[in-house]
């Protein structure tokens, strides 16, 4: 009995982590691109914000969830415009324009929120149901934690041999690359710097806008204030932990989505240990990783820098 | 002959700064031709408009008698023309191959690079170049690098190849290699714009124009003019060639030993053995020459002396005193002053202005804080003071330094090194890129600094210069020391042996 107790909790942990994966997966994955590109997109919670909230409008507006998806990617590419607008074309200092999007986005989205529900018990929505894959879902163990997910959960997990593809084995991606390390090499051979900046900008912010969006239709039904909660920045974390790669950001993910399972689990199982403390644990993880990850070894040399001739 | 690429009245001006004033200027088909002047006379600039990466705001370039209009560099590699840049535009991260491919559009979508790699390799087999094309270009030796970038603008068929001070970074052997390359690229029917500084290379070109302030002085062959004649139309006045030290006193000289190195060794990241039982010792007053083939163990032996390495074995001492482990910063305090042979990775921060590259690392000095603060006042005047008596040509000091020309640059870390240091100066290479008239300003300030009673170690790729200079010759090979010298009394052979790694080598 105990055995067969244990076992269902620790699938439910890993299937948990599988699902609590995907938005940072997403922003992570999507910042990689911007940061391969050179561009340090410090904005990513703040993107991921905006996706959630616009998601929640729409969803409760429309009644439906997909068009809140798009939505959301939608709202992550207007933010990612007006970065881009600000790093590549203003070249104004890559982490100011992050804090400021950052503030203005967590201001801006509490306002909205308190203007669209005034007056009115708050509107919620029916979220993502599991969709399982057939076939795969019924092998034992690995089918319910793998493939008994959502939809987006199985398309942000594709989303990394993608993306891997496409920086590694496409023209396109040799040069997006090319812009962190050396931005120059591109312009004297006549190509744009800026163009394939915004592009690069862009990609990642629709990913961004598409985690958010996921966080919000994916676990709950209504929308609060900051609702992220710092998974912007585990996302940038996760790839300076990953080292630039697209494995290692999707292990690092892995690493802190696994810590907040076991944290969400902890009441269940009942340990008598208060569960914020577990709660604060993907965030501490992540800050004993980056002391002991002392070398930046992968990291673009161009990283930050805005590119003046 | 005809004329293959032109500037017509082209004028280029920078915020402060007019590059190029009506330059005209033609390359023929076929030709070598060398842009011949004083370091911010405009080359680089000229160089970049007849390659489409700055526009000309006034004048016009033309290409085979037609108005050429390029927007970009895009333009002109349609035309055939490619440019080896004065700084290496490289991806250290990327394989050769990819550094050559990216940005060509070359391989379809999808990156497919076995077409790319076929003619890369027959142009390596046609010109003789031996290039692992799987390398990670930065752990290739500077000179390998410089074929890289000849291979990229080979690869985009350039039928007219502009080349800026492509011999600035390479040794004399790789330099004969590349004059080789460049007399096969003329049997190819290239055309060639070569800008250098040294007058063995301008000599041997078809014709050369020489260039002073932005404006062309006149073009004219060789064979009809002295490199004298050469020179002073390049900065208007005499200029010794060939700067000899007065040695009269030379005989009643006792060195005070000021820095002693004690079998140093020192193994590199890769754990080569970088360094291996070197001993010497530089007097007060005395100027200790360093030759050898760059790349022989200069680099980290210059770093340890600066404190910015620390050796695995040996010991240093300073006036006596120990400091092998100390930090590199209280080197600094006792007066060692570095100018590093890579000057804008090591010696420079690009995007800051002159006045904060002049008292990089001095930064604490009294002169410079007020209390906490740096004191910019202080730090102007004095920098300013610095930029006349270096004559850097710069609209102000609050230029950054990227905008300086390549010679302007390493005078920036000439004057810091220079003003700063105390006790012993460390002088890697520090005429690289430096007109001929800077060259003989820097021999001259450093035989003021031997006079001075500094103790100075000046490597340098030019023999003859460190024959003329210094009081003893030190050769290294392979991280060894392979002999110290009189230069009164050796001969290149002996050193060029000892260049080639010594005795033990001839014995084995
Ligand atoms: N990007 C830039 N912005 C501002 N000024 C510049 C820029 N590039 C060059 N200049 C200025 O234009 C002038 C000519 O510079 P250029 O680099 O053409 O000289 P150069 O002849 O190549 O010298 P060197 O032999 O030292 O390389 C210099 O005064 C330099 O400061
Ligand atoms: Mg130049």
């Amino acid at each position: 009995m105990g055995d067969l107790f244990q076992e269902a909790i620790l699938v439910s942990i890993l299937a948990g982590t599988v699902r609590i994966m995907t938005p940072i997966l997403f922003a992570a994955i999507g910042e990689l691109v911007t940061q391969r590109a050179g561009i340090w997109n410090m904005g990513v919670e703040g993107t991921m914000l905006m996706g959630a909230f616009i998601a929640y409008v729409v969803a409760t507006a429309t009644g439906s969830i997909w068009i809140a998806v798009l939505a959301a990617m939608l709202a992550g590419g207007v933010v990612g415009l007006l970065t881009a607008f600000m790093t590549a074309t203003m070249r104004v200092d890559h982490f100011i324009t992050g804090l400021g999007i950052n503030l203005l986005i967590s201001g801006l989205t509490l306002y909205w929120f308190r203007i669209y529900i005034k007056g009115r018990a708050q509107p919620t929505f029916e979220g993502f149901e599991n969709v399982p894959i057939p076939v795969l879902s019924s092998i034992p163990y690995l089918g319910e934690i793998l493939f008994t997910q959502r939809i987006l959960t199985y398309v942000a997990f594709l989303s990394v041999p993608a993306i891997w593809f496409l920086l590694y084995r496409t023209r396109w991606g040799l040069e997006l690359r090319c812009l962190g390390e050396n931005p120059k090499a591109l312009d004297i051979k006549g190509l744009s710097v800026v163009r394939r900046q915004y592009t690069a900008v862009l990609i990642g912010s629709i990913m961004t806008g598409l985690g958010g969006g996921f966080l919000m239709l994916g676990f709950s039904d209504r929308f609060l204030a900051d609702i992220t909660a710092g998974r912007g920045w585990l996302a940038i974390v996760a790839i300076i932990a990953g080292r630039w790669m697209p494995r290692g950001v999707l292990a690092a993910v892995a690493v802190f989505a696994l810590l907040e399972s076991v944290a969400t689990h902890v009441q269940v199982l009942g340990v008598d240990i208060p569960h914020q403390i577990f709660l604060a644990l993907p965030y501490v993880a992540s800050i004993v990783l980056l002391m002991m990850l002392r070398s930046k070894s992968g990291e673009p040399r161009r990283l930050g820098i805005p590119y003046f001739r | 002959m005809s004329d293959i690429l032109k500037a017509v009245n082209l004028t280029k001006r920078f915020p402060g700064v007019i590059a190029n004033e009506n330059v005209n200027f033609d390359l023929r088909a076929g030709e070598v031709h060398c842009l011949f002047g004083e370091n911010g006379a405009g080359k680089s600039t000229l160089s970049s408009c007849l390659f489409g990466f700055y526009q000309p705001e006034g004048g016009h370039i033309e290409i085979g008698g037609e108005i050429a209009n390029f927007k970009s560099p895009r333009d002109a590699i349609h035309m055939g023309v490619g440019m080896v840049h004065q700084h290496f535009v490289l991806v250290a991260e990327f394989s050769v191959l990819e550094n050559i491919v990216v940005g060509t559009h070359e391989s379809g979508w999808q990156l497919k690079l076995t077409d790319a790699r076929k003619r890369v390799e027959g142009l390596c087999a046609e010109y003789s170049i031996d290039l692992d094309l799987d390398a990670r270009v930065g752990d290739l030796a500077v000179g390998q690098q410089q074929w890289v970038e000849i291979l990229k603008a080979l690869f985009l068929d350039a039928k007219v190849l502009i080349l800026d001070e492509p011999s600035a970074v390479l040794t004399p052997e790789e330099s004969l290699r590349l004059f080789r390359i460049i007399d096969h690229m003329k049997e190819l029917g290239l055309s060639i714009l070569l800008i250098s500084h040294k007058m063995v290379e301008v000599m041997q070109a078809d014709r050369v124009t020489v260039l002073r302030k932005g404006k062309v002085v006149d073009t004219v062959c060789p064979a009809n003019v002295t490199p004298n004649e050469l020179t002073r139309m390049m900065v208007g006045r005499d200029v010794e060639l060939r700067m000899v030290r007065d040695r009269t006193e030379d005989a009643e000289r006792k060195f005070e030993t000021v820095l002693n190195v004690e079998k140093v060794s020192y193994r590199d990241g890769r754990g080569k053995l970088a360094l291996d039982n070197v001993s010497l010792h530089i007097g007060k007053g005395e100027i200790l020459g360093l030759a050898g083939v760059s790349g022989n163990g200069q680099k980290e032996l210059f770093e340890i002396l600066s404190g910015v390495l620390v050796p695995e074995n040996g010991c240093l001492s300073l006036d006596g005193e120990r400091i092998e482990g100390l930090p590199s910063r209280q080197y600094m305090d006792r007066g060692v002053g570095l100018v590093p042979d890579d000057r804008f990775r090591e010696g420079l921060i690009p995007e800051f202005n002159i006045r904060e590259n002049m008292i990089l690392g001095w930064q604490r000095h009294d002169d410079y804080t007020n209390g906490m603060f740096l004191d910019h006042k202080q730090i102007g005047s004095i920098a300013d003071g610095l930029i006349d008596e270096f004559q850097i040509a710069t609209p102000s000091g609050a230029t950054p330094v990227n905008h300086l020309s390549g010679g302007n640059a390493q005078k920036v870390i000439l004057a810091r090194e220079f003003v700063h240091s105390s006790k012993l100066l460390l002088a890697n290479q520090p005429t690289r890129g430096l007109d001929l008239g800077v060259i003989e300003y820097v021999y001259k300030q450093i035989i003021a600094k031997r006079e001075e009673g500094y103790a100075i170690l000046l490597a340098s790729e030019e023999l003859e210069d460190l024959l003329n200079l210094s009081d003893r010759i030190a050769v290294m090979s392979g991280g060894k020391i392979t002999g110290i010298v009189d230069p009164l009394t050796t001969t290149v052979e002996e050193i060029g042996l000892l260049m080639a790694g010594g005795k033990e080598e001839q014995a084995a």
